[in-house]
This record gives C-alpha cells, sequence and structure tokens, in this order.
C-alpha cells in the first residue's frame, strides 16, 4: 500500500501495481468525477426508499411509491382503454349497418376487429383468417351460416355445436356409413357430389348416386346440392370444401362426418368487442349484404 | 550530505510537485474589449440578419388556403409535414432535407478552403449570442477595464444592481431564444397564446426551459470555453484549410521584432518591426488569445484583432494590416522577403518596407487565389446536388399511389372457382385541396375490382374522395375469373386518375393464383 515511488516522466505517484513493465499512476479522481460518483451514492438511497428495490425470498420490498412495471402497464392499459370508451360506446350503441357506413366507426371497428381477431380467432381460423381444413376461409365468399353482418354476428355471439350457449348453432349430418347406406352407394354418391362440384367424375356411378342423393341428403343440402344456410349445410355444388373435395374426403365425409366446433364469443368478449369481430371478418372480402335490404 | 561536497544548488522547484499539483485549471475570465472597424461593423450587420431570421421567421405567413396552415416555415410533427413557404414536404420525401445537409457539409468544405473558419467568426450562434450577450454585458458594466474593476470590487450595492440587470437581461434574451424555437414547430400565434395562458403542451415548456438554460449558460458564463472544449468543429475545420485558405494572420514578417519603444530603439540603431506591443489586439480577443502567437485552435477567425490593430496602425502612421486574412502562401513569401538571403539573420522588417511603406514586392491576399483545382470540385459537386434537388422539386409529383399485396393470404379462391387478390391502396394527395380519382385496372384481362367499403367517401360513379394534403387508404379486391387466368403471376398495374386535373399515377402489381393452368 505504502508505495511513494515516483513515475519519472510524469511526476505522479504510482499504485505499485506493474505489468509488463507498464505502471499504473495514482492520480487522484477528478473532482467532478467523484462528486457525481457521491451524487450517485445518494441518488440510489433515495431510490431504494421510493421504489421497489430490495428482492426478498417473496417479491420484494415495495418502496413507498409502490410503482412497478406491472402497475405502469395496468396504468397504461387504463388510459388507453379509457381513451377508447368514446368509440367504444358509439360501438355499443350503434347497429351494425350504421358502424358500416359511418366512415369513422367503420375504421375504428376494422382496426379493433383486427387485434381482437389476432388473440381470439387466429388459433383455428389462421393468421391470414384463410382456416384450414375443418376451419372455415373467412376471405372467401362461401359462408356455411350466412355472410351477411347479422349472421356474422351471432355465428361469433353464440358459435357453432357447442354446449356453453343455448342459441348456439346447431346441426350434425348423420353418420351415414354405419348402417344407412352401403359402401358401394357412399362411393355413388362422392361421384356425383364430384359432378355437382364441376370435377372430374364417373358418370354412370354418379347417375345411380344421384337417386340416392336425393333420398338422403338434398333434405339438407337442397335439391340441386347448393346447401342450406338454416342448417349449416354447406353448398357442394361450388368450388370450395370445408374437409376437402377429393374422392377420399368427400367419401370419408359422407361415412363418417366430422363436425367442427366454434366456442360463443359472447360469453368472453364484450358486445362491442363482438360488433367489432363481425365489421372486421365481414370486410374481409366476402361480406354480404343483408337479404332484406 | 550535499554540504559536504562542493555540488552547486539550484533556485528551482518542480512545477509537478506533489504539493502543487493541479488536476484542474480553472477558467480565466476573459473581459473583451470593444473593438470598431470594417469587420466590427461587418459582424453587427450579420449578426442582426441572422438573429432577425431566426426570431422573425416563424411569424411569417404564406396563404396555402383552408386546408393546410398559413405558417411560411413550419414543422409540423403530428401530421408529419415540413413547410417551407412554397414548398411542402412529406416524410418519404425526406431526401430534400438529408440533400440539403449534404450541401451544407460541402458548403462548408467549400467556406473553409476558401475563406477559414468563417462560418466560427460571423455566423455560427454561438459567436452571435456570445456577441448579444456582451453588448448587454458592456451596457451594464462598462467596457474592458470598468469590467475588470468591477470583477475586483467588493459586493457594493451598485454592483449588486449592475450583476442583477445584466443576468436578467441576459435571461430575458435566452428565454425568448428559447421561446422563438418552439415557434417552428407549431402555429405561432396560437402556441403564444398558449403558451402564455398556461395551456400549451408540457414539451413547449420544457424545451423553452432547456433552451433557455442553453442560451444563457453557452452565452453568458461559458462563451469560448464551448468552442475550445466542447466544439468539433474547430478540429474539423481546421483540418481542411490549405496554404490558399484564408486565416486571421499577424504578419511577424513586418511587425518583429516588436517594441513599445520604438524611436528609442531606432536611435540606438536597433532593428524595429511595426508592432508597438500595444496589446489591443489581445484586448479585443473574445477567445482570449494572442494572435501574435500565431495561428491556433481557439482562433474563431472573427477578425476583431484586425480591427484593432489596424486602428492602431493608422495611430501611427504605418501601413494597415499588421494583422491581416492571409493565407500560408502569401505570408511564407513575404517571410521569405523579410528574412533576406540570410535567413539565418531573423526578420528585418526595413527589407519589405525600405521607405516606411510596404515594398512593392510583398504579396497582398489576391482574389484569384480562391479559384483552385480544389475548390472548383466543390462548387461543382455543390451545384449538381442544388440542381439535381431543384430538378427533383419542380417535376415532383402531388400524387403518390403505393400498391401493397396481401401477403397473407396470397389468393383466395372463391365459390365459382376464380380467384380474388387484395391489395392496400394508398393514395397520397400531396396537394392542399381535396381531390377525387378513379381507379381502373390495367393490363389484366376479364378481371372485376371491388374497393371495399364503397359506399364510404366515393361519388356515385365509382370515384374515390381524398382529402386535401392526406393520405387515404383503401382496400381493393381483384377477381379474375377460373377461365381467365393464363399464368400463376399475370404482372399489371392499378391506375389512378384525378378525375379533374387528369393526374395520372401508375402503380405496378402483380397478380397471384394457385395455378396457371386456366383450370
Amino acid at each position: 500500500m505504502a508505495n511513494n515511488e515516483i513515475d519519472d516522466v510524469s511526476g505522479v505517484e504510482t499504485t505499485g501495481h506493474e505489468w509488463d513493465g507498464i505502471k499504473e499512476l495514482n492520480n487522484p479522481l477528478p473532482r467532478w468525477w467523484l462528486w457525481t460518483f457521491y451524487a450517485c451514492i445518494v441518488w440510489s438511497i433515495g431510490y431504494v426508499i421510493y421504489y421497489p428495490a430490495i428482492p426478498l425470498i417473496e417479491g420484494s420490498t415495495m418502496g413507498i411509491s409502490g410503482v412497478t412495471n406491472r402497475s405502469l402497464l395496468h396504468e397504461e392499459l387504463t388510459r388507453v382503454e379509457a381513451s377508447k370508451a368514446g368509440m367504444v360506446s358509439q360501438i355499443d350503441s350503434t347497429g351494425l349497418e350504421d358502424i358500416r357506413s359511418n366512415e369513422e366507426l367503420f375504421r375504428f371497428a376494422v382496426a379493433g376487429g383486427s387485434s381482437l381477431y389476432k388473440v381470439n380467432c387466429s388459433q383455428c381460423h389462421g393468421s391470414g383468417a384463410q382456416g384450414a381444413p375443418g376451419y372455415p376461409n373467412l376471405n372467401d365468399d362461401d359462408w356455411l351460416w350466412g355472410g351477411d353482418l347479422e349472421n356474422i354476428y351471432l355465428t361469433i355471439k353464440h358459435g357453432v355445436r357447442n354446449v356453453e350457449d343455448d342459441d348456439a348453432r346447431q346441426s350434425e349430418m348423420p353418420v351415414f356409413g354405419d348402417d344407412v347406406l352401403e359402401p358401394a352407394q357412399i362411393s355413388d354418391v362422392t361421384q356425383y357430389v364430384l359432378q355437382l362440384s364441376s370435377q372430374e367424375h364417373d358418370a354412370t356411378a354418379a347417375k345411380s348416386g344421384a337417386a340416392i342423393f336425393a333420398e338422403n341428403c338434398a333434405v339438407c343440402h337442397g335439391d340441386d346440392g347448393k346447401g342450406g344456410r338454416e342448417f349449416g349445410a354447406p353448398n357442394l355444388a361450388d368450388a370450395l370444401s370445408l374437409y376437402g373435395n377429393t374422392t377420399d374426403t368427400i367419401a370419408a365425409q359422407i361415412a363418417k362426418p366430422k363436425h367442427g366446433v366454434m366456442p360463443a364469443w359472447g360469453l368472453k368478449l364484450t358486445e362491442a368487442e363482438v360488433k367489432q369481430l363481425t365489421v372486421y371478418v365481414h370486410s374481409l372480402g366476402g361480406g354480404e349484404q343483408a337479404a332484406t335490404q | 550530505m550535499a554540504s559536504d561536497t562542493n555540488v552547486e544548488t539550484f533556485d528551482a522547484e518542480a512545477v509537478n510537485a506533489q504539493h502543487n499539483r493541479e488536476l484542474y485549471a480553472a477558467r480565466q475570465k476573459i473581459h473583451p474589449k470593444r473593438a470598431s472597424g470594417s469587420f466590427r461593423s461587418l459582424k453587427w450587420v450579420i449578426m442582426a440578419v441572422t438573429l432577425g431570421i431566426y426570431y422573425i421567421t416563424p411569424w411569417l405567413r404564406w396563404d396555402r388556403g383552408e386546408f393546410a396552415p398559413d405558417q411560411a416555415v413550419l414543422i409540423d410533427m403530428a401530421s408529419r409535414r415540413f413547410y417551407f413557404f412554397f414548398i411542402d414536404i412529406w416524410p418519404h420525401e425526406f431526401f430534400f432535407v438529408a440533400g440539403m445537409l449534404v450541401m451544407a457539409g460541402i458548403g462548408l468544405f467549400l467556406v473553409t478552403s476558401t475563406v477559414g473558419r468563417a462560418w466560427c467568426g460571423y455566423t455560427c450562434p454561438q459567436t452571435g449570442w456570445v456577441d448579444l450577450f456582451l453588448v448587454v454585458e458592456r451596457f451594464f458594466e462598462g467596457d474592458r477595464n470598468a469590467r475588470i474593476k468591477l470583477d475586483a470590487a467588493p459586493w457594493t450595492s451598485a454592483k449588486i444592481v449592475k450583476r442583477t440587470s445584466k443576468h436578467v437581461v441576459w435571461l430575458l434574451i435566452a428565454v425568448a431564444t428559447g421561446g422563438a424555437w418552439i415557434f417552428y414547430f407549431a402555429d405561432a400565434p396560437t402556441l403564444l397564446k398558449d403558451f402564455v395562458t398556461g395551456n400549451a403542451a408540457f414539451v413547449a415548456y420544457a424545451t423553452v426551459g432547456v433552451l433557455t438554460a442553453t442560451t444563457y449558460v453557452f452565452g453568458g458564463l461559458m462563451r469560448e470555453q464551448v468552442c475550445t472544449y466542447m466544439c468539433p468543429w474547430p478540429r474539423i475545420q481546421a483540418a481542411m484549410l490549405d496554404e490558399h485558405s484564408l486565416t486571421v494572420t499577424y504578419n511577424d514578417w513586418r511587425g518583429e521584432p516588436r517594441t513599445r519603444h520604438a524611436k528609442k530603439a531606432i536611435a540606438a540603431g536597433e532593428i524595429v518591426g511595426d508592432c508597438v506591443d500595444c496589446n489591443a489586439c489581445v484586448a479585443v480577443c473574445p477567445m482570449g488569445i494572442d494572435i501574435r502567437d500565431g495561428q491556433q485552435l481557439e482562433c474563431i477567425t472573427c477578425a476583431l484583432c484586425i480591427d484593432a490593430c489596424d486602428g492602431v496602425m493608422e495611430k501611427v502612421g504605418r501601413d494597415k494590416g499588421l494583422i491581416s486574412y492571409s493565407t500560408l502562401s502569401t505570408y511564407n513569401h513575404n517571410m521569405a522577403l523579410a528574412t533576406g538571403s540570410a535567413s539565418s539573420a531573423g526578420i528585418q522588417p526595413q527589407l519589405v518596407r525600405p521607405e516606411g511603406k510596404l515594398a512593392a514586392g510583398v504579396q497582398h491576399f489576391n482574389w484569384r487565389n480562391v479559384i483552385r483545382v480544389r475548390t472548383a470540385i466543390y462548387t461543382a459537386i455543390y451545384a449538381a446536388i442544388g440542381l439535381g434537388l431543384l430538378a427533383a422539386l419542380l417535376t415532383r409529383s402531388h400524387l403518390d399511389v403505393n400498391v401493397l399485396h396481401d401477403r397473407n393470404p396470397q389468393f383466395v379462391q372463391l365459390s365459382d372457382g376464380s380467384i380474388r387478390n387484395g391489395y392496400q391502396i394508398k393514395i397520397l394527395n400531396m396537394r392542399t385541396e381535396p381531390r377525387s380519382f378513379r381507379i381502373t385496372l390495367d393490363g389484366l384481362t376479364g378481371a372485376t375490382l371491388k374497393l371495399e367499403s364503397s359506399d364510404l367517401g366515393q361519388g356515385a360513379d365509382g370515384t374515390l374522395d381524398v382529402k386535401a394534403n392526406q393520405l387515404r387508404n383503401v382496400r381493393a379486391f381483384v377477381t379474375l375469373p377460373k377461365d381467365a387466368i393464363a399464368t400463376k403471376t399475370t404482372d399489371y398495374a392499378f391506375k389512378v386518375v384525378d378525375t379533374t386535373s387528369a393526374d395520372t399515377v401508375t402503380a405496378n402489381v402483380r397478380f397471384e393464383a394457385p395455378t396457371g393452368t386456366g383450370q
């Protein structure tokens, strides 16, 4: 410690530490630096008293301010909610058609619906609402339960085939493969469905399939196979199908149909949120005008 | 032990002795004396013009119609516009600002290579405000000698009054300076009213507070230390100088050897230079240097020492220009002249002024020296960028259209087998009047276009209204029937036409389909 060696060049005392002939000069700290350092110590004492600082076994000291990142986030969220409150209450009290025809409300609903969609819907329907086998594509113009604002709203609010909501859309296609239809009959109907959607098919089989179709399927899917939205029966005569439109997937769906389930979002989301989602989904490109208008 | 031997001792003390070691040299106050002369007059004019521009500009009005602000120069952060008289710049046109910054850089090179650190001495805000603060200081406390006396004087009530008044006026100037800044960012009359009544945004008060503090501290208290210690400019500018750049120069080839007793020295047959060692150049220097030490980093080339010295030279009946703007090459020429053939003999001023007046062989600054390869290149680059920006400004369109193809999903198959692509169309109406546009497809046979929310803000004939000075974002769906799809991707264009002026912008886009079979 006590080392009085003076460096020849600078005339400054050294610390006595030496590395490969290089010695450390024992210059005192600059005054401004020292005072900054002391100021930091004083500051840190105040900081520890004011803010949560010292970790404990569970949690930490809370400080007299009680300000945490979590509380700040909560404050910010409250602030954002408050800033949106005016628009949200307007959405709440405005009919769907009127939201759509008011430019300001429409933009707000689409933006809000878009973020609600990403949080709640994209898990099944995909990030671009493009769907997947079994999960409808929301961009196209093929709707199982109807594509006007009111029907989209009902589907989102009550869901499909769930048990939580009594108003959920319910429909179930019978299992034809158990004892209703013979495998050969299923094969014929499959050919007829292929014919309906203008695909390559066996004309003879399709002809006998047509009779089976009229007897077993037309009651829901319609005589022309264009489906029935009141039962959620898909249109079989178009280019789109939920579970695939190859021979195998059609036959499988007839023999032992799969049924998708959608939650009732009205139980989880607010009325305004369901409305925003409705307007958003309607704006994706396939939205229809209400039949009455 | 030493006393025993016959060793000589010295009356010396180590400068860096431990008890004597200063880690920080406190600033010694500079008391610049008032100078007068042609350069001082020029500096008053430049100071008035530059400060005038700064304080007055935000209050100039410029009529842009009812849809845009009428402030001539306005940086509108909130709506992201920059207005400059007849020019208004959108964020995507920021290259104009970048280009002007490049021009400012090249301009600095040009100015420095010709007239040296003219920026520092005449137009730098630091120099301008220090000058202004010095005027105030001189008004309340008197000139150099009075101020030195006042500094040393005890704190009498008279001193307190003088000091307080000085600082109050300084603070008022500082507030006005900081205050003027914020008016560039909002409508000046409205902001002034809000500011005074306490209704302005917090950021306005914070900005004024910070700028008031910096103006007061930099202009009043720190002064030359800002230039010497904080500013990178002196280092950069000094590196730009060459032997043909003008710098403020003490012409020691005629000034040395200096003496205060010229008559006595001449009578004694000594060689006498023009410098009478009156220290006038030192007294007026705001940087606290002695220009006779040669060119130095601290010198901002404000030329006040030239004014001071010229006054003295006139009084003693010598040629002006003992301190002058001079280039290194001129200086070297004259120095060679003054030292004659035997350079070891030192400076012999009589060689350059044989009959009291400067000899014909003495070189003076020649304006033709300004034109050199280096300055010509700087001028050419400066002009090229300037003309390029001007051309871009004159030919720029006031309508811009950006079209973004949906990435997810890239295409959607519809129930009749046709394929639909989605786009975001952004129409930028850069005029300060509302316009309406018609969108058509160009080069996609058989396709139909549908604008989402087509009943919103759209005329009966399918035109699209865009507000003045605004951007409009529209969703567009383009559908191609199954049979019309020839290839997997098809290039075509959106054509956006102004319905009144027929201004047209074409945006090239692509139509994506799952396959190109046409099936």
